[in-house]
């Protein structure tokens, strides 16, 4: 729920990273945490556990820029990846305005990841949000391990695509982050969906800046 | 819902909200007063400038009263409309406003929690009026100030190159 305020001129917009416990949600904050200039974030937050494991969620704020005289200033959330916190996990989807979904990109971490992409569906419409409908991205992280899935495979598994019933968005859209893909399409005569995904290696930082970018310009889209 | 509404806040809700908060302050002698959004985002300070970070220490507030608030929930309680976590010397209140935001009352030894807890009742009734208002402006014909950034692809896109 991004809040506008046209006393301070802000505009103030809430970013979930979502995934498996021990994909990398925590280390893509670190990293823009690490990168960006002091005056344009703010303090990290972790609550973890004594393991750094994360137990209700990380938080960090950054400023992106000014559009027509508004501050853009982006709060952003991890979630504890274990399948039994969910509860502390669904309160921070809470007025989100942008998910990325951090996929492990491990072929013996599959599984895992179905399984929170099932639970985000889920939590999402307990709230009545519907994950088609708002800016979505997934990054598949880990890019650099030797047991990586081909992202032909991860993508069949976690983002196979939805249908485009509104007319409006009926068109070849390209994907933000990979030229020469899109993300709307149309497949045997039916408009199909998906999320823009980013290819990364969060550890490095490789992938973690444009996966804030595009799903931040989709944000910011939404209010254009 | 496709997904959480964005709500804006005009300068004039803004002012009537710092007035409020104002002569609450002066009245329970408490230090410092904040609106926080139930998605952890800050609305607007008032009183003694807090001596921390007050951006984490808003998400921090929101993930505190949704967490008490399912907590309620699971011991049968439809919710925990107030909050107060004492300290030895300084002490702060929470208190749900018309469920849209929380009213963080901070105050130390020069107030009790008696008067903090009386005089918040009457201030959380004024905000949640303000609130009441601002909601339905935006419901009848205000809806264009959703659409702040209309016509500013161009714009976006430079930003993010």
């Amino acid at each position: 729920m991004s809040m506008i305020n046209y006393a301070s001129r802000e505009i103030n917009c809430k970013l979930v990273y979502y995934g498996p416990g021990l994909g990398g949600k925590t280390t893509n904050l670190e990293h823009v945490y690490g990168k960006v200039s002091p005056n344009t974030r703010g303090k990290m937050i972790s609550l973890a556990t004594e393991t750094e494991r994360t137990l209700f969620f990380d938080f960090l704020p950054v400023d992106l820029g000014t559009i027509r005289g508004f501050k853009t200033r982006f709060h952003l959330y991890t979630v504890p990846g274990q399948v039994y916190y969910n509860a502390s996990r669904k309160l921070i989807l809470k007025g989100v305005d942008g998910i990325v979904f951090v996929a492990d990109s491990q072929m013996e971490r599959m599984e895992a990841n179905v399984e929170s992409m099932q639970n985000l569906y889920d939590n999402m419409a307990e709230y009545g949000y519907d994950l088609t409908k708002i800016p979505f991205v997934i990054q598949y992280n880990k890019r650099d391990l030797p047991n990586a899935g081909p992202v032909r495979d991860l993508q069949a598994a976690l983002n196979p695509g939805w249908p485009v019933e509104d007319p409006a968005l009926q068109k070849v859209t390209p994907d933000p982050a990979n030229p020469g893909q899109t993300i709307v399409d149309r497949i045997e005569e039916q408009w199909i969906g998906r999320a823009p995904y980013v290819e990364a290696v969060a550890v490095r930082g490789d992938g973690v800046f444009e996966t804030l970018k595009v799903v931040s310009k989709m944000v910011l889209k939404t209010l254009s | 819902m496709t997904g959480a509404a964005s709500w804006s806040f005009s300068e004039d809700h803004y002012r009537q909200i710092q007035q409020h908060l104002t002569a609450f302050l002066r009245e329970s002698n408490a230090r410092c007063a904040l609106l926080v959004d139930r998605t952890g985002q800050l609305v607007t300070t008032v009183g003694e400038t807090p001596q921390f970070d007050p951006t984490a220490f808003a998400s921090l507030t929101a993930a505190d009263f949704s967490a008490n608030d399912q907590l309620a929930r699971m011991i049968g309680e439809p919710e925990f409309a107030s909050l107060v976590h004492q300290g030895e010397r300084e002490s702060m209140l929470l208190a749900d406003v018309a469920k849209r935001v929380i009213l963080v009352v901070l105050f130390d030894q020069r107030a009790t929690l008696g008067l903090v807890k009386l005089k918040a009742k009457p201030v959380v009734e004024q905000l949640a009026r303000v609130l009441e208002d601002m909601f339905n402006r935006v419901g009848t014909g205000q809806a264009s100030e959703q659409r702040v950034l209309e016509g500013a692809e161009d714009e976006i896109d430079r930003l993010f190159g």
